[in-house]
């Protein structure tokens, strides 16, 4: 090819990758314009694109109306708290499968991996009513019991994943040289572990917080995290499409700066391994 | 006896981790599976009693059942072509060397961390709304009558919603999986005269046969529970046109009150994931040994 070709091609791709791209875009794009919009110019047509009056308005309004932060802080407290308490459990368990495994390894792997695959609705009616008889409907602490639960089949195959790249010999070799356990532990294999706990750490927040079967369906005024709370614009009441992409602009920003940094975790956390 | 002892350490290492899984999995299925076979309604406290069969026999011959596997094939099928075919096109495409090709990526891959009710509300209301949405002024400027997506094509609408939500997903996997594809083996073929077109079909897609096969599994696995979508946009309507199998087992349990009939269907459910779900087991425990 000559460089003139190479070049045409390359403009060529570069029109279609960006236009391609900004199209699947435009829908997260919109809902930040409109956020900034009065109610009366969000449902205008011709729609404006970015010369409108702009304004904050809408972004106070959703705190002053219906206590935003109350369910921001929900879904913090949640995620983090159901990923953090299933990091705690999990940690240990990945450990042992991937330096001391046993014949039966596998098959707990297995068969962790298949827990995560019973349909949730199938649960819903025994967990509904667990909930109801232990008064744990609209709390923060049932909930993050259960999201902890959903994904700690993950966390575990995550971290278990990561883990079995770190080389065995390494720990044999330091023991050769004396390390007692606890130097074995922060020496070796802490700096070793930690990036892979982290990518879990970070994956996990983002499932969590995105989660909106067990959030619907188990909370109401006081727990909602924000997935939840967010439905609440689905009344038909009244077009409040400005306030309704403020709240959303503000649920999904955190998780999509946290996404794009946890892009190649996603893949590997999300088919098990499967795919690298 | 450092190795018993090791063993024993690893074994009380993964127990609260086993401990937990088996009680998330038992206590929910034990319970399901016994009011399964109860006649019992949350308005009737009380009252329950044995009533063998007579569940599954009501949610199998319901007709709200078919309509919802109907539906639940659809949607899980609709969303399946759109994400597999625009994610081979979208990874061969970001394969390409081109002018901000990170940015792109990064704008690619958004929709996938976009929380499912909000994605939903956004559709619904700023893109898909009749007379205000943005949809309905393309038609205007079209010349044709703006369409009521969710109530004329309403599961077609739930199926392009959610499927705007997993192509990232698709599209991540395939392009990881196209990466390890080596240069040489591409170009190899272009010296020996291949064109493009037979450079994808004789290499690219045999070399992501295995990622495809991931893609299409782990969607179906989530895509048969799909809910928030429904939830938030048609509750199931018009009619049962967007129910499925979870937002009916939803209905039964959690507005009709029929914890025996819910439980029934939740059996059914699980019996269906589990076709999908010792596929993906098998292929997953495979790459394990290797």
């Amino acid at each position: 090819m000559t460089r003139a070709a190479t070049v045409q091609r390359k403009l060529a791709f570069t029109v279609i990758g960006w236009s391609v791209g900004l199209l699947l875009f435009f829908p997260i794009l919109w809902t930040l314009l409109t956020s900034f919009k009065t109610e009366g110019a969000a449902i205008q047509l011709p729609p404006k694109f970015l010369w409108f009056d702009w304004t904050l308005e809408n972004y106070f309004e959703i705190q002053r109306r219906s206590d935003y932060l109350k369910h921001a802080l929900n879904s913090g407290i949640l995620s983090v708290g159901s990923t953090v308490l299933g990091l705690v459990v999990a940690v240990p368990a990945a450990w042992a499968m991937a330096f001391s495994p046993t014949r039966h390894t596998k098959n707990i792997l297995m068969w962790m991996l298949s827990t995560k695959m019973l349909p949730p609705v199938a649960a819903l009616v025994p967990m509904y009513l667990l909930f109801r008889d232990f008064g744990l409907l609209d709390t923060r602490g049932g909930l993050l019991a259960v999201l902890m639960l959903v994904n700690l089949p993950i966390i575990v195959w995550m971290l278990f994943t990561y883990f079995k790249e770190i080389p065995g010999e390494i720990l044999e070799a330091a023991r050769m040289d004396g390390a007692d356990a606890a130097r074995e532990i922060i020496y070796i294999l802490a700096p070793m572990a930690t990036p892979g706990i982290a990518s879990t750490l970070l994956l996990n927040i983002i499932l969590a917080w995105n989660e909106a079967f067990w959030t619907l369906n188990l909370t109401a005024a006081d727990a909602a995290p924000l997935s939840a709370f967010i439905a609440s614009y689905s009344s038909p009441e009244g077009l409040f499409w400005a306030k309704l992409s403020a709240a959303s602009t503000l649920a999904i920003a955190p998780i999509l700066v946290m996404g794009w940094f946890s892009q190649k975790q996603l893949v590997r956390g999300l088919t098990f391994g499967a795919v690298k | 006896m450092p190795t018993l002892h090791a063993h024993a350490t690893a074994r009380l290492a993964m127990s609260p981790a086993v401990a937990l899984l088996l009680a998330w999995m038992l206590v929910p299925l034990g319970m399901t599976l016994y009011f399964s076979f109860l006649r019992y309604n949350l308005l009737m406290p009380g009252l329950e009693s044995f009533t063998g069969l007579g569940n599954y026999q009501f949610f199998l011959t319901d007709p709200a059942f078919f309509d919802a596997l109907a539906n639940t094939l659809l949607l899980v099928g609709g969303v399946l072509l759109v994400t597999v075919v625009g994610g081979v096109g979208l990874a061969v495409l970001l394969d390409q060397p081109f002018w901000g090709r990170g940015v792109v990526r990064l704008l690619v891959v958004a929709p996938f961390f976009v929380m499912p009710t909000v994605s939903a509300l956004v559709w619904k209301n700023m893109l898909m709304h009749p007379v205000n949405g943005l949809f309905a002024w393309v038609a205007q400027g079209l010349g044709v009558a703006p369409v009521d997506w969710l109530a004329q094509l309403p599961l077609f609408s739930i199926t392009m919603i959610v499927a705007w939500g997993w192509l990232p997903f698709a599209t991540l996997i395939l392009l990881t999986a196209l990466q390890s594809l080596s240069r040489e083996q591409k170009e190899a073929a272009e010296m020996d005269g291949a064109g493009p077109l037979a450079v994808f079909a004789h290499i690219t897609l045999p070399h992501l046969a295995r990622a495809l096969t991931v893609v299409v599994l782990i969607e179906t696995i989530f895509l048969l529970s799909v809910f928030a979508e429904i939830f938030v946009t048609t509750n199931g309507g018009p009619g049962t046109a967007t129910t499925n199998l979870s937002f009916l087992i939803y209905a039964q349990a959690l507005l009709q009150y029929d914890v025996g009939g819910a439980s029934a269907g939740g059996v059914v459910a699980i019996v269906l994931a589990n076709l999908v779900a010792v596929f993906l087991i098998r292929l997953i425990g495979k790459n394990l040994d290797a």
